[in-house]
């Protein structure tokens, strides 16, 4: 075995194929790859003049400092938090909203409302901070203007940590409903009809019909989606967290999430070190989650498993 | 499913089933419309009465004050669509190329290539790493290709790509225009490109709704408010008064102060317009894609 000489022969035999490759080879070696020497400053106390190399080797001190100061615990539990409750419940909620759907009579009826309950996913998450504002300001927000024209008290969100335990969850499920519901509607539609109409010689009514087939039939759409999910369950929705709380400090306790966090570690106080550790930290786990998770479905469905 | 004899379950069922979806439907949108007619209301009577679902007083003045003063909007509306054009174009080229290698049976990496594309999902260096990477060795702060270069590709639209070729193009086909003595590049522009418009139209659609609503790049790396994304645009303006201040500055002085509030919602409209506009033909291709790749991803 020559795999090095197997190589070259092939570049030779095909080698248009690889030229065609270079723009993708290129883009990952910049954007991911190459970037990946940088986890070195995790370990480091960097100084804009020392740069990768010059900067002065700290050992796990950034770590320490994460763990002591119970930042870690801290955007640890909140990033967890938040996902199992966007795992669970908003699964839960797409699977509902597309039982239904698939059960509507009228075709057009179907189609409208899936299509406008897609909509939220269309728009950038910039809006949904324009969103916050145009219902929530504490003035003049629709909400709270709603609340005081019946007497009662306004909501001052952007002052009460314990709110976004429950505001964020919404905003996520109003994002992504119909991106959810799009997945398990072609999983139900794809259900032979046969087994409905067997079940109707039966006399099986719609609630056993669902409960007996469409429920068990798109289980393992289910079961791979939540499991992969929960692979991913260390990565942060920022885009989402940040246009809904931004840089306000007085949320961190209930909202700061791995990903805020570095982000800011970056953009405000410019502490590389810190930042990349953190970073670090996620990505680190993220990967032995996700590898665990696919032994786990390999083991179990292998036609399910992603390598 | 016919509606005979079903009694009253699927009566009760139906009502409830209607009712559902209905209020999801109106969740979804609602927040559209209130942004829309907030929009629309008079700048005194918001500061009074608050946002209404119906304006309490109707007024055009946001539209009429960023209309007046264009110039700091056309110019993030420039750099969105230019943007757009040129990551999406560039992007579809570079990613149908790939997915079309990436499906020839007759490649011997395909598959490991594939992994190390893969990869780069379920590992990395991580935020900061990239960010120090682009600025400090590319040297691309405050540059346009800061903003264009990192969309160009994603993980996922090359196997999405990899799919639709490879259930849309027989082998046979391919093998054809070998034994003709076409080369891979002219196989693939001349065979491929034509066949799989379907799904080069989804991934397409994919990367331009991404590079329309980026705001983010925009963040980390462009210092000169002129060259900011449209949705950066709205975001400042929603975050600073000094935006809106700098929308009317760029014109003669008001003899009214500019109506800072609805202008926030106003300026949403107009950045959310093309999206809302093209979505109800649009939306198909998306539904595609998501099935497509939910089910091989």
């Amino acid at each position: 075995m020559h795999p090095k000489s197997g190589f070259l022969k092939e570049v030779k035999k095909n080698h248009v194929l690889f030229i065609m490759l270079i723009p993708v080879f290129v883009f990952f070696i910049i954007n991911n790859y190459l970037p990946m020497i940088g986890i070195y400053f995790a370990f480091t106390r960097y100084s804009i003049r020392g740069g990768l190399f010059g900067s002065p080797f700290v050992g796990m001190q950034n770590f320490e400092f994460l763990w002591k100061s119970n930042i870690l615990l801290n955007i640890t539990k909140n990033t967890i938090m938040y996902n199992t409750i966007f795992i669970f419940l908003g699964n839960a909620i797409q699977v509902f909203s597309a039982v239904l759907l698939s059960r509507l009579i009228g075709n057009v009826f179907r189609k409208i409302t899936q299509t406008l309950m897609f909509l939220p996913y269309f728009v950038s998450y910039v809006i949904m901070g324009v969103l916050v504002y145009n219902l929530f300001n504490y003035e003049i927000g629709f909400i709270n203007t709603m609340l005081r024209d019946f007497g009662a008290e306004p909501l001052d969100i952007f002052n009460d940590p314990n709110m976004w335990y429950g505001l964020i969850p919404a905003f996520y499920m109003w994002k992504w409903v119909g991106y959810g519901t799009v997945i398990y509607l072609a999983s139900i539609l794809s259900i032979s009809n046969e087994y409905y109409e067997a079940s109707e010689l039966d006399g099986a009514n719609v609630l056993q019909q669902i409960w007996h087939i469409t429920l068990p039939l798109i289980k393992p759409t289910f079961i791979i989606l939540i499991l992969f999910a929960l692979g991913n369950i260390m990565k942060g929705q920022f885009d989402l967290f940040y246009q809904l709380i931004g840089n306000n400090g007085n949320l961190y306790a209930s909202t700061d999430i791995i990903d805020t966090y570095v982000y800011r570690s970056l953009i405000s106080d410019f502490d590389i070190g810190i930042g990349s550790a953190a970073g670090l930290y996620q990505s680190f786990f993220g990967f032995i989650l996700i590898m665990t998770v696919n032994f786990l479905v390999k083991r179990k469905t292998p036609e399910y498993a992603l390598f | 499913m016919g509606v005979r004899n079903k009694g009253l379950t699927f009566y009760l069922f139906n009502i409830f089933a209607y009712t559902v979806i209905i209020i999801l439907t109106i969740l979804c949108v609602m927040p559209f419309l209130l942004i829309i007619s907030g929009s629309l209301t008079d700048e005194v009577s918001i500061a009074i009465d608050g946002y209404h679902f119906i304006p309490k007083v109707f007024s055009l003045e946001a539209y009429k004050t960023i209309f007046t003063f264009p110039q700091t909007v056309i110019k993030a509306y420039t750099v969105t669509t230019v943007n757009t054009i040129v990551g999406t174009s560039l992007g579809l080229f570079f990613m149908s190329m790939a997915g079309y290698v990436l499906s020839r049976k007759d490649f011997k990496y395909r598959n490991r290539i594939t992994f190390l594309i893969y990869f780069t999902t379920i590992f990395g260096g991580g935020l900061v790493p990239w960010y120090i990477m682009i600025t400090s060795v590319l040297k691309l702060k405050d540059s346009y290709i800061a903003i264009c270069y990192p969309g160009l590709m994603a993980p996922f639209l090359i196997i999405l790509m990899r799919t639709f070729i490879t259930s849309s193009l027989p082998d046979e086909v391919v093998e054809s225009a070998k034994i003709d003595g076409a080369g891979s590049f002219k196989t693939y522009y001349s065979i491929v490109l034509p066949i799989v418009k379907p799904g080069l139209a989804t991934v397409g659609l994919f990367l331009a709704l991404n590079y329309w609503n980026d705001w983010f790049l925009s963040s980390m790396f462009i210092s000169t408010p002129e060259k900011y994304e449209l949705q950066f645009y709205l975001y400042n303006m929603l975050n600073s008064y000094e935006a809106i201040n700098r929308l009317v500055s760029s014109g003669v002085t008001l003899a009214t102060n500019p109506p800072a509030e609805s202008i926030k919602l106003a300026m949403a409209i107009i950045a959310t317009g093309p999206v809302l506009l093209f979505y109800p033909f649009i939306q198909r291709y998306f539904v595609a894609g998501i099935t497509i790749g939910a089910v091989k991803g």
